[in-house]
């Protein structure tokens, strides 16, 4: 613990202070990037058939957004991401919390989960295609089992390293394994488990665009197929640009629900 | 007085090393009895046993002559151990999540009062200082209303003042709570001041090689001659390595009458 955390109010006002110019100090670059790319496109040193200037790509995302187009394709991009998230976390927190809480478990199960980890995620995607078809349920399935592998991880590894002072504290209130789990367990291991979820997101990601690319009629990776085939480079910087954007915008909002569950924490990290 | 606890042949083997007992001993309703010993000697193991944290390899361990229920039984260890994401007064009330929640507001808010931190309740963990923290551990015990109260060495990690001031406390917290007491401690100035009655552990394997009944009167300073004959006559029993508060003085003198 540092000194200032004994004094609440000044320990988040130096907080604050340190955060403040950090925030901004991301911007930067993205911003300078972004001027210098337009500047060099306007001079005519790059050739707008292979990177189209800034203007050009906000001009595209506008008229995407104009017809129409954006709002059906970020729908289904992220109406799939939404659903694998969610099975693949859900999945993940059930086998991290049972192998995690019990050591049997995670002798029987965890060596076998560990063995699938280490296929490919995209090696499933034969598989998920002939068990679910082309549609909508072998996409959802591949980002699912992106999400799995870092939730089931970092939950297990974070209630198993629980402090087993805390786990006695609830052995001599005599709390049930269940119990246990939900009052002792799970909260201590729930740093880890966000760390977990923002993996799981930034995968979830990841296999979204490969299951689009690989065949999709709508949705951002879709876009990026399009606007290959068809020729127009501001589509698929367009699409790159998004996915850049709402991948960030997503880690940041589970990144803040996790730092407001987590802020008895007494760390300096996260801050 | 009625006999309250009471340990029958009470023994605990780690693979086939015996390490505690078997012992026998019988504890008074409402009697604060201090168990000191060298480290290793079994004490905790012993707290360990009737906490029921551990199955005794052998013995029993009843309570006005049954098996201890959970609710009859409350401890409070060596560090504060509150989890961290709770305030206080949830920690305070870590234990009785089965009571409406009116009830279990009630019986926070007069546990915490009676340690001194009602206008600590919505603190986090890492807003306490070591003694703050450590009487929200002694108002979690106090909130069961538990018949017997286990202390395994709580104020050994704290500085002297805080430990002073917290070894007054729990004379008032016996008053108000009226709890039977068994309190694990090395320190024999604590054993001392806080307990009617004193064992002396020695092992392992652990076995009672002393018992004493000093009944100091309440708020006696350690220098006073009396406190001081039953330290010299605990110090004979206990051996001078084992003082870990003594003073070089005492330590000469002890040698001389040796």
């Amino acid at each position: 613990m540092t000194d200032l955390a004994y004094l609440p109010g000044l320990g988040e006002r130096a907080r604050k202070s340190r955060a403040r110019p950090s925030a901004l100090a991301g911007w930067i670059l993205p911003l300078a990037l972004t001027g210098v790319w337009e500047a060099a496109s306007r001079a005519g040193l790059i050739a707008p058939n292979h990177l189209p200037a800034p203007s050009i790509v906000a001009i595209t995302i506008l008229h995407l957004a104009q017809s129409g187009d954006l709002t059906d394709h970020l729908a289904a991009t992220l109406g799939r991401l939404g659903l694998g998230f969610l099975l693949g976390a859900a999945a993940g927190t059930v086998a991290g919390a049972l192998t995690g809480a019990s050591r049997t478990l995670r002798l029987l199960v965890d060596p076998l989960i560990q063995g699938l980890r280490s296929v490919p995620s995209i090696a499933w995607v034969p598989l998920f295609i002939l068990w679910l078809g082309i549609f909508e349920a072998s996409k959802v399935a591949l980002i699912a089992v992106g999400v799995f592998f870092p939730v089931y991880l970092n939950l297990m590894s974070g209630i198993a390293g629980v402090d087993r002072k805390l786990i006695e504290v609830g052995r001599a209130h005599r709390l049930s394994h269940l119990d246990l789990i939900r009052r002792v367990l799970l909260p201590a291991a729930l740093p880890a488990y966000i760390v977990g979820l923002r993996g799981g997101l930034g995968l979830g990601w990841m296999f979204v665009a490969a299951a689009e690319l690989m065949g999709a009629s709508e949705g951002l990776g879709f876009l990026l197929v399009d606007g290959q085939q068809t020729g127009r480079p501001a589509v698929v910087i367009a699409a790159i640009l998004l996915f850049a954007l709402l991948g960030k915008l997503s880690d940041i909002a589970l990144a803040r629900t996790g730092q407001a569950l987590t802020a008895w924490q007494d760390t300096e990290g996260d801050r | 007085m009625s006999t309250l606890l009471e340990i029958r042949g009470l023994a605990k083997r780690y693979d086939d090393r015996l390490v505690l007992g078997p012992l026998h001993l019988a504890f008074e309703t409402g009697e604060t009895v201090a168990v000191i010993g060298r480290s290793g000697c079994g004490k905790s193991t012993l707290l360990r046993l009737v906490a029921g944290l551990d199955r005794p390899s052998a013995g029993t361990v009843t309570l006005a002559g049954q098996p201890i229920r959970p609710d009859d039984v409350a401890i409070v260890f060596q560090e504060p151990r509150l989890m961290p994401w709770l305030s206080v007064a949830d920690n305070a009330g870590f234990g009785l999540q089965h009571l409406p929640r009116l009830e279990r507001a009630e019986a926070v808010a007069e546990a915490l009062d009676v340690v001194g931190l009602a206008g600590a309740a919505t603190k986090l963990p890492k807003q306490l200082s070591g003694g703050m923290a450590q009487r929200t551990a002694l108002a979690r015990a106090l909130a069961v209303r538990p018949k017997l109260l286990l202390l395994d060495e709580p104020f050994s990690a704290l500085d002297p003042l805080t430990r002073a001031g917290l070894q007054n406390h729990l004379g008032e917290v016996r008053d108000h709570y009226g709890p039977t007491v068994l309190l694990i401690t090395h320190d024999m100035d604590e054993a001392l001041v806080l307990a009617d009655r004193i064992i002396v552990l020695d092992g392992p394997p652990g076995r009672i090689v002393a018992e004493f009944a000093p009944r100091l009167p309440a708020g006696i300073k350690p220098t006073a001659p009396a406190f001081q004959r039953w330290k010299d006559r605990l110090i004979d029993v206990l051996g001078p390595a084992s003082q870990p508060t003594g003073t070089l003085t005492k330590l000469e003198d002890h040698r001389h009458a040796v």
